[in-house]
């Protein structure tokens, strides 16, 4: 039995369904990102596990105990909120301690737990100023800080890092990702940003407009996304995902992918999942992601099934660490991934490497993924 | 103060169009200025002066030979209607019954604002609605049906000290101009404190709601400590308000012992016998309105940042 449980989890604001049936669970010390755009639902999620908000139907679990109904105080969970939410009245200490506080734990008792959790956080010589006196990155280790010294079942943490400048928001999910390792806390997460969902989490729950669009591990949904909206909204850069049609006979079927002003090019595919066949002359979504279609010398050695072709490259962009290619493909701009040191030049043509082992195909009717 | 600031025009020779306008505009300021303290100058010079000087002199003229006899005389000696004793004894009911009733409205108004923004029920713009309405009612309008009630109540203070031999404060003159001023404020005062806290950032609430804080205490701990702006406009536009009321104190309690200030600074005034007493009468003017000078000096700087606060986001 998993350690979080949700089951059936709906959440009506009026005639506005906001949840439509949220069904999750995590493992002792997971670290479960619900990950999406705005306004998918995702935070009332968290609010709902929080107890921030009431649900319509379903039921939710901590350890075996359904908490739907109790007071947020009484859910053993910790959360740290967006803004911080750290009470500008009250120093670093007593914002730490509130919690106790209210709790009723005598006053020796409290002064330990502040000094252990500004230890570990390193907060120590902050105790005693005010949030207002705090920088962006020493609020977020207070606001963490409030959430550890309750020791509790499961940390609650609603987009903690969106209000931090870009260098240190790496800093601090580095921190964060240390902090679960070797606390072996239980957490569950919100962000809008894939990245910080992919390098985190345990397990990915990618919603939109309150379903949970896919449920599974980073590298699952990340290899196997099961539909266009996962694969679309997961990746940087994201997948190229080019309208294609199947070509090919019997056992030996082939992307085939319109060009402008030139022939089709037309992959063949070694092993195409078994439901391909099905679209035989038909269009599809044919996904690939940039780093699976490269220069021949840099793509993958052991992939089973590479195709090459000749393409025309519009526009260059060197990033330091790679460089990436946009050619033109069924109509879209298609964007590989090549060696920093690749000699390439834009408005001509080069041969680029598609890795068909990581390629996926998508229904364009209903978007679901071709197996 | 700040001076509208005017575009400069280029001027072809002499004063230039932008030193005839600051001319113009510091004129003008200096001039309005001039109205409103000349009133204010002459009660104070007047409370200094003998009554052979206010007689004999000039208005504006310094007093030749400055006592504190007016001041004495107006808090302890003047008469005000038939009994001569001064304004000290009103005075004090004045304090008696400004301070619970700007208390408790200002409490009220800031429990109010809290539920009206923090724990939202159906129908609460409609609740808030009403409230606001009653910032807009006239005093003349609620004067009569408000007699009414208030001698209805008495009457069940009457019936509870038959009872229980305590009227627990009901019919009690100073106990009613406090409930009439906590009702009447109470839109206001709601008003202030609901617009404040809809800026006040919702999550630190959450957040001491999982940290276990009740109701209350988050309104003690959280909500109470981070109002002080508003807090002392509204104490100063209730203490304002309250103090400088004669319509209410004089309809509710116009005689007897529980009269406010401004009902008995009336009856000095309009005294019909004997000379008036000018200097006296300034002088007990003045204290009148000493109090509320004294809460916009110590109470007023947060009074203009208080109004902005909430207006710009940060």
């Amino acid at each position: 039995m998993a350690f979080l449980e949700i089951n059936g989890l709906r959440k009506q604001f009026g005639s506005v369904e906001i949840l439509k049936g949220i069904d999750v669970d995590l493992e002792k010390g997971g670290f479960l990102v619900l990950v999406g755009p705005s306004g998918c639902g995702k935070s009332t999620l968290l609010n709902t596990i929080a107890g921030l908000e009431t649900i319509t139907e379903g039921e939710i679990r901590v350890d075996g105990r359904t908490i739907n109904d109790l007071h947020p105080s009484k859910r053993d969970i910790a959360m740290v909120f967006q803004s911080y939410a750290l009470y500008p009245n009250m120093t670093v200490a007593g914002n730490i301690a509130f919690g106790m506080e209210m709790r009723g734990v005598p006053a020796a008792e409290r002064q330990k737990a502040i000094d252990k959790v500004a230890k570990v956080l390193q907060i120590g010589h902050l105790l005693q100023r005010k949030p207002s006196q705090l920088s962006g990155g020493q609020r977020q280790r207070v606001a963490m800080g409030r959430a550890l010294v309750r020791d509790p079942k499961l940390f609650l943490f609603d987009e903690p890092l969106s209000n931090l400048d870009a260098k240190l928001r790496v800093d601090m999910r580095i921190e964060i990702k240390r902090l679960h390792a070797t606390t072996g806390t239980t957490i569950v997460y919100v962000t809008h940003d894939q990245i910080e969902a992919m390098t985190l989490a345990t397990k990915i729950a990618v919603m939109r407009d309150g379903e949970v669009q896919q449920f599974g591990t980073p590298a699952e949904i990340y290899n196997n996304p099961t539909n266009l909206f996962v694969a679309d909204f997961m990746g940087s850069p994201a997948m190229n995902l080019i309208p294609a049609t199947i070509g090919g006979n019997g056992n030996a079927l082939s992307v085939v992918l319109q060009r402008e002003a030139r022939e089709p090019i037309s992959l063949p595919l070694a092993d195409a999942p078994t439901g391909l066949s099905a679209f035989h002359d038909k269009p599809i979504i044919f996904g690939v992601r940039p780093e699976a279609l490269t220069d021949p010398e840099g793509a993958e050695r052991n992939a089973s099934n590479i195709a090459t072709a000749d393409c025309h490259i519009e526009v260059v962009e060197p990033a330091g660490s790679d460089t990436f290619a946009v050619t033109n493909l069924g109509g879209k701009a298609v964007v590989a991934r090549l060696r920093a040191d690749a000699n390439i030049q834009p408005g001509t043509s080069t041969p680029l490497a598609f890795n068909l082992t990581k390629a996926v195909f998508f229904d364009p009717a209903t978007e679901n993924r071709i197996l | 103060m700040s001076v509208i600031a005017t575009p400069a025009r280029q001027s072809t020779g002499g004063i230039s169009a932008r030193t005839v306008n600051r001319i113009v505009i510091y004129g003008l300021l200096a001039l309005f200025a001039l109205f409103y303290l000349m009133p204010l100058f002459v009660m104070l010079v007047t409370s200094f002066k003998t009554m052979d000087e206010i007689q004999n002199g000039n208005m504006l003229a310094l007093p030749q030979a400055p006592t504190f006899e007016p001041w004495l005389k107006a808090w302890g000696e003047t008469c005000v209607g038939l009994t001569c004793a001064g304004i000290k004894g009103y005075f004090w009911n004045s304090i008696k019954m400004v301070v619970p009733a700007v208390l408790i409205s200002t409490l009220l108004g800031a429990l109010n604002g809290y539920v009206l923004t923090k724990w939202r029920f159906r129908g609460h713009t409609l609740v808030f609605g009403l409230m606001l309405f009653a910032c807009f009612i006239p005093f003349q309008s609620v004067l009569l049906p408000m007699a009414t009630i208030l001698g209805s109540l008495g009457r069940f203070g009457v019936t509870l000290r038959n009872a229980t031999g305590f009227s627990f404060g009901l019919g009690n003159p100073t106990v009613n101009l406090v409930f009439v001023h906590v009702v009447y404020g109470l839109g206001f005062t709601t008003l202030f404190f609901r617009n404040y806290y809809e800026a006040f950032p919702t999550e630190l609430v959450k957040a001491a709601q999982v940290d276990g804080a009740s109701f209350f205490q988050i309104f003690r701990r959280i909500m109470l400590p981070n109002s002080m702006p508003i807090f002392v406009v509204t104490v100063i536009y209730q203490f304002t308000n309250i103090w400088n009321d004669f319509l209410f104190a004089s309809a509710y309690a116009g005689t007897g012992d529980a009269m406010p200030m401004t009902v008995a600074l009336n009856n000095v005034v309009n005294t019909s016998t004997g000379v008036v007493e000018y200097n006296v009468n300034m002088a007990a003017a003045m204290i009148a309105a000493l109090p509320t000078l004294l809460v916009y000096v110590v109470a007023g700087r947060y009074f203009v940042r208080g109004l902005m606060a909430g207006a710009v986001k940060g």
